[in-house]
């Protein structure tokens, strides 16, 4: 369950967040998830939930899915990820360490792996919402 | 708004107790070498070690170490396996032995996923095989990684000691810990580099002679450790 380490931080950002600002109910937290590292949302949702503190105790995570998209530096390509394709090995390596991609991936036009991620990568803290303090 | 990878990083090396970076300003002046024997020689000494490759284009203590057939276990995080007794973990669990050819920003955002995921649990020492030179993952562990401490190595070439003498320079202006330089591979012992480093206010840890049989020894720890170079580097393993 390697969503938990991700959710971790995504809590351990959120916290430092609310507290440097006063924050001391979080209501929502939007996590902009990429598709590139093919998290599982459901794991991700249930790693959120355990690792709640009182803070977020009225907090809601929601997942926003981002299509990751490349652009080619040699030939200036744009296109989307898929994993269709791909065998369960190389795919659990980009879930890992997302820039595998280069590894694995080529421009579908001139077959270069020298791409931009330009969308989409990996795990994103996106906007917190909460109550202050003093309101 | 934010990364979240970076503020759970501080929490992977809280049971870290040193985490050692070995560096060098130029390839090629047998860092990796130096990094894998100095993990074994701390493991050696009843220590309980950690090793991260962090060179990620041109990974190498795999092949020094010898790993074949291992794989990091996926539990909250993921968790490095155990390679002849050091907690060993590497970008070529995930490239195998493909090219990585990553830009500069690739590389850190690589290095942020691994420091960000990965679980070291409870060691005396962290050893980093790190980049060579100076570059954005230099900076970047630096940035990251809390307490970290620097070995240098350099070989007596005057073309590789100038790169390694800026690396000392720009760590001692930032106020990173240098525990000491190696000189490795020492063919004709010559006085200056030790000279260099001890006017810089650095320590000079180490002369290894040039030995033959290191390469002999390659994937075979046990075969390592009856080389001269593990025996002259084991000084480095005791003083730390």
């Amino acid at each position: 369950m390697h969503e938990w380490a991700l959710a971790e931080g995504v809590v351990a950002t959120a916290t430092r967040f609310a507290k440097e600002n006063g924050i001391t109910e979080v209501t929502e937290v939007v996590v902009v998830v990429g598709e590139l590292q093919q998290v599982e949302h459901e794991v991700l949702e249930f790693a959120f939930e355990q690792l709640k503190t009182p803070l977020f105790e009225n907090a809601k995570f929601v997942l926003k899915s981002q299509p990751a998209k490349f652009k080619c530096r040699n030939c200036g390509n744009e296109w989307t990820f898929t994993s269709e394709g791909m065998t369960e090995d190389v795919s659990e390596a980009i879930h890992f360490v997302p820039e595998m991609a280069h590894v694995y991936i080529r421009c579908n036009e001139c077959g270069s792996p020298d791409f931009e991620v330009a969308e989409g990568r990996g795990v994103w803290l996106a906007t917190i919402k909460g109550v202050k303090g003093d309101e | 708004m934010s990364d979240p990878r970076i503020a759970v990083i501080e929490k992977r090396f809280q049971n870290v107790r040193r985490v050692v970076a070995v560096s060098s300003g130029k390839g090629g002046v047998g860092k990796s070498m130096i990094a894998t024997a100095l993990a074994l020689s701390l493991r050696d000494r009843g220590h309980s070690v950690g090793l991260l490759d962090l060179d990620f284009t041109s990974p190498a203590t795999h092949v020094i170490l010898g790993v074949e057939g291992l794989y990091p276990e996926e539990e909250y995080g993921i968790v490095p396996p155990i390679a002849h007794g050091i907690r060993y973990m590497s970008i070529t669990y995930y490239s195998v032995d493909e090219p990585t050819p990553l830009r500069g920003e690739d590389v850190s955002n690589a290095i942020i996923e691994l420091l960000a995921i990965t679980r070291w649990g409870e060691l005396d020492y962290l050893v980093i095989d790190m980049p060579p030179g100076i570059g954005d993952a230099t900076l970047d562990t630096i940035r990251l990684i809390p307490r970290i401490e620097f070995i240098v190595v350099t070989t007596p070439s005057r073309v590789a000691f100038q790169s390694v003498r800026r690396l000392l320079v720009l760590l001692k202006d930032m106020g990173v810990p240098i525990i000491g330089v190696c000189e490795n591979m020492v063919m004709k012992p010559l006085a200056y580099v030790r000279e260099d480093v001890e006017r810089l206010g650095i320590e000079y840890l180490v002369s290894v002679a040039y030995d033959e049989e290191v390469e002999e020894a390659l994937g075979d720890p046990d075969a390592l450790r009856k080389t001269r170079f593990y025996k002259e580097l084991g000084e480095v393993s005791r003083r730390l």
